[in-house]
C-alpha cells in the first residue's frame, strides 16, 4: 500500500498542480514532496521489519497476463528514498524563483516523479515499460518550455533517443512474454525463464541498448551534453540525479538476472564501452568552459564506472554501484544547486567569466568546495566508500579495467579542482563583484546535502544494510 | 445483420431527410440518431452471436468478431458526426446526400466483417468504394476534388477489376464461393489459386493504401474536401483491413498456401513502412502529413493480417479503434484552423489549450506512447508478429519505423506549444469542446484497460 502511495501522491498532486494559481503549485510541490519523503521512509522503515508489506499485485489486463505488480527491495527502497529526497530539494532549492506558468511547471514535475517511483517499483514488465516512457514525457515537455535557446531540437533528439532504445526494449519483453510459460510479465516469470544461450545472445542487446541511452554509456551519449546544457537546472538536477539511475536500475533488476548468460557473453564489451566512455568524457570535460557541460560529461564519467562495475559482477562491485547511485544523485544534485544559483545570480555558465567568488560568497565557496571533493570520492565523504568497493570489485574481475577506471578517476580530480580554481578561486571581475551568497532555501537545501554527504562519508554501514538485501 | 439491416435503411431515410428538412445544419440530428439507432441495434445482436457465430444463407456469417468490429466502425462513425457534422454544410448544399452516402459506405463495411463468401466480399468492397468516388468529389467548384475523385475512380475501378480477376481465378481452383469450403490449403497449390490469392494480395493491398500501391493516397487525401478525408483516411481504411484479414485468416491461412504469399505481403508490409514513414517526415502541410501517416499506420495494421493469430485478430480490432478515433480527432481541430501547415499550428496551445490538449493526446496514441489507446494497439499487433515467429525482422523495422513517426507527429506538438504564433481559429462550440473532453477520456481509458474492446472478443 505505502509503495502505491509513492506513486499516487506526486501523481495527484501533479494533477492538481495544472488547475492551481499563483504561488499554489509551488506550495502544493513543497507539501507534496514532503508527504512523499515521509512516505519514502515510512517504506525504508517497512522494509527492515516485514518486506512482504510493500508489495501488492492486483489483476490489470487478464488477457495478457499482465498484473499491477508493485513491491521494493533494497535497491528499490533506496531509489525511492533517493526519488523523493531529490525532489524535495529540487523544490527547496527553487523556492526563490519564480517561472513562467508556475503551474504547468510543478504539475510535470512532479508527474515526472511518479513516473520514476513507478519504474523503480514495478515487478511487471509490461508496467516497467509504461511508467518507463511515463517518466520521460513531462521531462520532454519541462526541457522545451523551460529550457536554453536550442531547448526544441536538443530536446526532440532527447525524446526520439530514447523512444528508439525503448521501443527495442518493448520488442525483447514481448519476445520474453512469449516464452514464458504461462504468458506472464512478471518478474519472477521472467528470472526463472531457461533461456537458450542463442536467445540470451541477441536479446541482451534489446535491452542494453534502452538502458545505455538511458545511462548514457559511450557511444550512446550524444544527446547527454546538449540536453543537460539547454535544460532549465532543476530538471537537468532530476535528469543527472534520479533519471539516469534508470538505465542503471534497469541492468540490474531486469537485464542481469532475467539473461545471465547474455550478460557474461557481452559483459566485457559493455565494460569496455563504459571505460572508452570514462576516459572520452573526462578528457573532453577537462576542456569545457562552460560548466553545465563540464558537470555533464563528468556525469557520463561517473556513471560509466558504475555501469563498468555492474558488469565486473561481483558481491563488492555490486554493492559499491547501488550506494554510489544514491549518493552520486545527492552529490551531483549539489553541483547542479550551485551551478543555478550562479546562472541565477550573474546569468552566466561560461567559467572563463566566473571567478574570485570565494570572497563574495563565502558559504557559496565552501559548500562547492565540500560537494566537488564528495564528487570526486575523497575519503570521509560519501562518494568514497562506493567508489573504493567499486573499484575493488573491478579489480577482482580484471586488473587492466581497474586501471583504465582508476585513470578516469585521476582525471576527474583534475577537471573539477580546475572547475574549483576558476569559479571561486582568483581574481574577481566587475560580473563576479555583484553575488550575493546564499538565501535561505538555497542553503538549507546546501546544508541537508552537505550533512548527507558527511555522515553516510563516516558512516555508511546503514545504506550498505539496506542495499544489501537487493535480489 | 443488424449493423447492415439499418445502416442500410438509414442511407435511404436520409436520401429523404435532405430533401425534406430546409435547415441543413438539422439533418446531422437525424444522422446522429440513425447512426446511435445503428449503433444500438448491432450491440444487441451480440448476446446471440456470444456463444457462436451463425450463417445466413451462405452468404453472411455474423460473429463476435464482425459486431464488435461494427461497433468499433459506427462507434468511430458517431464521433465523427458529433465532432466534424457542422463542417458539412461548408462543402456543398447536399448535406443530406453526404450522410446518406457515408450510411452506405458504413453498409459495406459492416458487410466486409461478416462476408462468408466471395461474392459478398466483392459486394461489400463495391459499396464501400462507390460513394467514396462520390464524397472525394464533393466540393464541385474546386478543381483539386474533381481531380481527387477522378483519380479514385480510375484507381479504384482498376483495383476492383483486379480484385474480381483474383475471385475469379480463386473460384476455377476450388469450384466454391464460400470462403470457409475453398479448401486451397492442400499441396500441391493450385497455380490457379495462387495467381489469384498474389492478385487478392494486390487489391487490397491497393484498398488499404499499402506500398508500391498508395500513389493514390495522398493527392486523394489532400484533394478531397478535408471533412470526407477524416472519413475515409480511418472508418473506411478499418473496413478494407478487415475484409484483408477476413479473407486472408478465413481462407489462405494455414497449410502450405500460407508460405506463398506471407513473403510477399511481409515485403509489402516492410515498403509500406519504409516509404510512408519517410515520406511524411517531408511534408509542410498537416493534412498530407495525416495522409502519409494513414499510409504508415497501414503498415503497422498489415503486421495483423501477416501474422495469423489470435493476438492479430485483437490486434486489428484495437488498431481500428485507436487510429480511427484519433485521426478523426485530429482532423477535426484542422477543420477548425485555416491553415493546414506546421505554422498553422504555432502557437494553438495558448490560444485553445483544450484543442492543444487533444491533438497531443491524439499524436501520441498515434506514435504509440504509453497510457494512450494507441500504445496497446501497437502492442498487440507487433506482439501478434513476434508470436508468429518468423517475422522478427519485420518487427525491428516497424520499431525503428515508429521512432520515426515520432518526428512528424511531434513537429506538430512543437509548433503547438513550444512555437509563437497567432493562428487563426474558428470559434469552438461548447457541445465540441465536450465531445473533445469526452474522446480523450476514451483514448486515455483504452490506453489503461485495452481489454474493455477485446474482453467482448
Amino acid at each position: 500500500m505505502l509503495t502505491v502511495l509513492l506513486i499516487l501522491i506526486p501523481f495527484v498532486a501533479g494533477l492538481i498542480a495544472f488547475g492551481l494559481k499563483g504561488s499554489g503549485p509551488k506550495v502544493l510541490g513543497m507539501i507534496s514532496s514532503l508527504a512523499t519523503l515521509v512516505a519514502a521512509i515510512a517504506a525504508a522503515c517497512t522494509f527492515h521489519a516485514s518486506p512482504a508489506k510493500l508489495s501488492l499485485v492486483a489483476d490489470w489486463i487478464p488477457q495478457l497476463g499482465s498484473q499491477f505488480r508493485v513491491g521494493m527491495d533494497g535497491m528499490g527502497v533506496m531509489l525511492c528514498l533517493l526519488t523523493a529526497a531529490a525532489f524535495l530539494l529540487v523544490f527547496i532549492t527553487i523556492w526563490n524563483r519564480s517561472y513562467e506558468k508556475p503551474n504547468s511547471f510543478y504539475g510535470l514535475m512532479l508527474l515526472s516523479q511518479a513516473g520514476l517511483t513507478g519504474v523503480f517499483t514495478a515487478y511487471d514488465a509490461l508496467q516497467f515499460y509504461i511508467f518507463w516512457e511515463l517518466a520521460l514525457i513531462p521531462v520532454y515537455f519541462l526541457c522545451s518550455l523551460w529550457g536554453g535557446e536550442k531547448r526544441i531540437a536538443v530536446t526532440f533528439k532527447f525524446f526520439v533517443y530514447t523512444f528508439l532504445g525503448s521501443l527495442l526494449m518493448l520488442v525483447g519483453i514481448i519476445y520474453l512474454y512469449f516464452q514464458t510459460p504461462d504468458h506472464s510479465f512478471s518478474w519472477t516469470a521472467f528470472t526463472s525463464l531457461p533461456l537458450s544461450l542463442g536467445d540470451q545472445k541477441w536479446l541482451f542487446w534489446l535491452f542494453f541498448v534502452a538502458f545505455a541511452i538511458k545511462m548514457p554509456v559511450f557511444p550512446f551519449h550524444t544527446w547527454q551534453p546538449d540536453t543537460y546544457e539547454q535544460s532549465p537546472t532543476p530538471v537537468t538536477m532530476i535528469l543527472s540525479g534520479v533519471m539516469v539511475k534508470m538505465g542503471l536500475f534497469g541492468v540490474l533488476r531486469w537485464l542481469m538476472p532475467v539473461l545471465p548468460q547474455g550478460v557474461a557473453m557481452w559483459g566485457d564489451v559493455a565494460i569496455v564501452l563504459s571505460l572508452i566512455g570514462i576516459i572520452y568524457a573526462s578528457c573532453i570535460a577537462m576542456v569545457q568552459s562552460d560548466i553545465k557541460r563540464l558537470i555533464a560529461y563528468s556525469s557520463i564519467a561517473h556513471i560509466g564506472l558504475m555501469c563498468a562495475a555492474i558488469f565486473a559482477h561481483n558481491e563488492q562491485s555490486t554493492q559499491g554501484v547501488l550506494l554510489q547511485m544514491f549518493n552520486h544523485g545527492i552529490n551531483i544534485i549539489g553541483l547542479w544547486i550551485i551551478v543555478e544559483i550562479i546562472q541565477n545570480r550573474l546569468g552566466v555558465k561560461n567559467m572563463d567569466q566566473l571567478g574570485g567568488i570565494a570572497r563574495k560568497a563565502p558559504r557559496m565557496a565552501i559548500f562547492l568546495v565540500i560537494i566537488s571533493l564528495a564528487n570526486i570520492g575523497l575519503p570521509l565523504t560519501n562518494g568514497f566508500i562506493g567508489e573504493f568497493l567499486m573499484f575493488s570489485g573491478l579489480f577482482q574481475y580484471n586488473h587492466w579495467f581497474m586501471a583504465f577506471a582508476g585513470l578516469g578517476i585521476i582525471l576527474s580530480a583534475v577537471y573539477t579542482l580546475n572547475m574549483i580554481q576558476k569559479v571561486i578561486f582568483g581574481e574577481g571581475n566587475e560580473l563576479t563583484d555583484k553575488t550575493t551568497d546564499l538565501q535561505p532555501g538555497e542553503a538549507v537545501a546546501l546544508s541537508l546535502i552537505v550533512i548527507l554527504i558527511l555522515v553516510l562519508g563516516v558512516y555508511p554501514q546503514p545504506m550498505l544494510d539496506l542495499v544489501s538485501k537487493t535480489f | 445483420m443488424n449493423a447492415l439491416i439499418s445502416t442500410a435503411l438509414s442511407g435511404v431515410v436520409l436520401m429523404f431527410v435532405g430533401l425534406l428538412v430546409r435547415n441543413k445544419q438539422h439533418i446531422k440530428f437525424f444522422a446522429i440518431a440513425a447512426i446511435i439507432i445503428a449503433f444500438i441495434a448491432n450491440l444487441a445482436q451480440y448476446p446471440s452471436v456470444a456463444l457462436g457465430s451463425f450463417t445466413m444463407y451462405g452468404m453472411i456469417e455474423v460473429s463476435k468478431f464482425s459486431v464488435l468490429f461494427n461497433a468499433v466502425a459506427l462507434g468511430a462513425t458517431l464521433l465523427y458526426f458529433l465532432l466534424s457534422g457542422r463542417e458539412m454544410v461548408k462543402v456543398g448544399e447536399h448535406v443530406g446526400d453526404y450522410y446518406a452516402l457515408i450510411f452506405f459506405i458504413l453498409a459495406g463495411i459492416s458487410l466486409a466483417s461478416s462476408f462468408s463468401n466471395l461474392l459478398m466480399l466483392f459486394l461489400s468492397i463495391e459499396i464501400m468504394s462507390i460513394p467514396q468516388y462520390i464524397l472525394a468529389g464533393a466540393d464541385r467548384k474546386s478543381l483539386k476534388s474533381n481531380e481527387a475523385s477522378l483519380k479514385y475512380f480510375l484507381m479504384g475501378s482498376f483495383s476492383t477489376g483486379i480484385l474480381l480477376m483474383g475471385i475469379t481465378l480463386i473460384y476455377g481452383a476450388a469450384g466454391t464461393f464460400n470462403i470457409a469450403e475453398l479448401g486451397l490449403g492442400t499441396d500441391p497449390v493450385h497455380p490457379l489459386a495462387l495467381c489469384g490469392i498474389i492478385l487478392m494480395v494486390f487489391a487490397f493491398s491497393f484498398k488499404v493504401s499499402a506500398v508500391p500501391f498508395h500513389f493514390w493516397t495522398p493527392d486523394v487525401y489532400d484533394g478531397s474536401p478535408t471533412v470526407f478525408t477524416a472519413f475515409m483516411a480511418t472508418v473506411v481504411k478499418a473496413g478494407a483491413f478487415v475484409a484483408f484479414l477476413r479473407m486472408f485468416h478465413v481462407s489462405f491461412a494455414g497449410g502450405a498456401i500460407s508460405g506463398h504469399w506471407t513473403l510477399i505481403l511481409s515485403i509489402i508490409t516492410a515498403a509500406t513502412l519504409i516509404i510512408g514513414n519517410f515520406s511524411a517526415v517531408f511534408q509542410q502541410s498537416v493534412k498530407r502529413m495525416l495522409a502519409y501517416s494513414s499510409i504508415a499506420q497501414a503498415g503497422f495494421m498489415l503486421f495483423a493480417v501477416v501474422a495469423m493469430n489470435t493476438l492479430a485478430t485483437q490486434g486489428i480490432i484495437l488498431y481500428a479503434a485507436a487510429y480511427s478515433i484519433a485521426t478523426i480527432g485530429i482532423f477535426a481541430v484542422l477543420l477548425k484552423l485555416k491553415d493546414y501547415t506546421f505554422e498553422g499550428f504555432n502557437g494553438l496551445a495558448r490560444k485553445q489549450p483544450l484543442l492543444a490538449l487533444a491533438v497531443t493526446i491524439f499524436l501520441f496514441s498515434l506514435a504509440g506512447i504509453p497510457v494512450s489507446a494507441g500504445f496497446f494497439a501497437k502492442y498487440f499487433v507487433l506482439a501478434a508478429a513476434i508470436q508468429h515467429g518468423h517475422l522478427l525482422w519485420l518487427v525491428i523495422i516497424g520499431v525503428l519505423c515508429a521512432a520515426i513517426s515520432v518526428y512528424y507527429y511531434f513537429r506538430v506538438i512543437i509548433a503547438m506549444y513550444f512555437k509563437q504564433g497567432d493562428p487563426e481559429v474558428e470559434e469552438v462550440s461548447g457541445g465540441f469542446k465536450i465531445t473533445l473532453i469526452a474522446v480523450i477520456a476514451l483514448v486515455i481509458l483504452l490506453g489503461l484497460f485495452p481489454n474493455l474492446l477485446i474482453s467482448f472478443l
